[in-house]
């Protein structure tokens, strides 16, 4: 079982760890959208903190000798999901922004050639 | 176009002033309906100027919505309903339209409808008039799971807004020009109807339900499938609960 102060501390780690994600999305700063990882990150985080026996349960089913590596483990794979995550974001950012480079291209060339627009009715 | 569509009197009801309205008509891959949407609105009134919002269809989307007469804003790629939505917004906002009614391109929303949804802004007893199915018992039929989470959506939505909402899903509704300057500058990303209805609250907008009919998808399929929509559930959740503790600053009257 993992030792009382150690469960404390951890819990306080991941409420904290929550709370931040909540203000960084409640002040705009981070959309639902890649926010829910992380809400997932610091939930699973609290519960094997909450759970003292969860670490010997999940250690046992997995294989692993010493009940604490699992935790790295655990914060190993989280961190590799997160950062693959942010790759096919990037990738996905970076497509949109060629597209939009290429749509203002061509507009400013259009714009160019024809005459001035007409003016806005508003 | 639009120079006509402006000199051009509302139509057939002269009791009413003829004020700028809009239908903004969000498609996605909806070329085998979109003609047929666009042709409806006009002849329910063709007082409307019509834009369709394509957001990055594949189809012939685009070409069919123009061959109708409508309006379209093409988005470069797909940026997901509300930001297809809040282009249309910021359409109206942008060339000063009073009244912007927001039609599905799929046809499952009923034109005849638009009354409904217009009449209590006519009268200015409300900011945004939400059409509901679920307001008078009609025959909308939908799986036991859709049911569900939109029952328990509107059970968050009622709760948030401390007024009763019944069908926060719909994206059949009509705003005035508070509503139309609001959206512009702050709508909700993804799965925005129920975030909309929380967005206008906290702005104390006057919100209205109607009791409308609407049809089944006449072509094509929902863009909402059984894992997405457990996925947008708890993202749509989250938002909710967010939303309770932010702060939402007015958006400046005019760009």
């Amino acid at each position: 079982m993992t030792p009382l102060r150690v469960s404390i501390f951890a819990a306080i780690a991941a409420i904290l760890l929550l709370l931040v994600i909540l203000e960084l999305i409640r002040s705009r700063r981070l959309q639902e959208r890649y926010a829910l990882l992380w809400v997932v990150t610091a939930v699973v985080l609290l519960i094997f903190a909450l759970w003292r026996d969860g670490l010997n349960v999940l250690a046992n089913t997995v294989g692993i000798a010493y009940p604490p590596s699992a935790l790295f483990l655990l914060a190993a794979v989280f961190i590799l999901v997160v950062l693959l995550h942010y790759s096919t974001a990037i990738s996905e950012l970076a497509e949109r922004n060629l597209m939009l480079a290429q749509r203002i291209a061509l507009l400013e060339q259009k714009l160019k050639e024809g005459e001035p627009q007409s003016p806005d009715s508003s | 176009m639009r120079a006509v569509a402006e000199t051009l009197p509302a139509a057939h009801d002269d009791r009413r002033v003829a004020v700028r309205r809009v239908a903004i008509v969000p498609a996605l891959n909806e070329a085998a309906t979109i003609a047929h949407v666009v042709e409806e609105i006009r002849a329910v009134d063709p007082g409307f100027e019509i834009l369709v919002v394509d957001d990055g269809s594949t189809d012939g989307t685009q070409a069919e919505a123009e061959r109708a007469g409508a309006l379209v804003a093409r988005l470069p790629y797909n940026v997901g309903i509300g930001g297809a939505v809040q282009t249309g917004y910021q359409y109206a906002r942008d060339h000063g339209f009073q009244v912007a009614v927001q039609v599905d391109g799929d046809g499952q929303h009923d034109a005849a409808e638009l009354a409904r949804l217009l009449e209590p802004i006519a009268a200015d007893r409300a900011d945004m008039v939400v059409g509901s199915r679920f307001l008078e018992a009609g025959e909308y039929r939908a799986s036991f799971a859709r049911r569900l989470g939109i029952h328990l959506l509107s059970g968050f939505v009622t709760l948030i807004t401390r007024q009763r909402m019944t069908d926060p899903t719909s994206g059949f509704r009509a705003v005035n020009r508070r509503g139309i300057i609001l959206f512009a500058a702050d709508y909700p990303h993804d799965y925005p109807e129920a975030e909309a209805y929380v967005v206008a609250s906290r702005h104390k907008l006057r919100i209205v339900e109607v009791p409308v009919a609407m049809r089944a998808r006449a072509a094509g399929r929902s863009s909402i499938t059984a894992p997405r929509s457990l996925y947008y559930m708890i993202k749509v959740l989250l938002a909710l609960f967010i939303s309770v503790f932010r702060r939402y600053p007015a958006p400046a009257e005019e760009r």
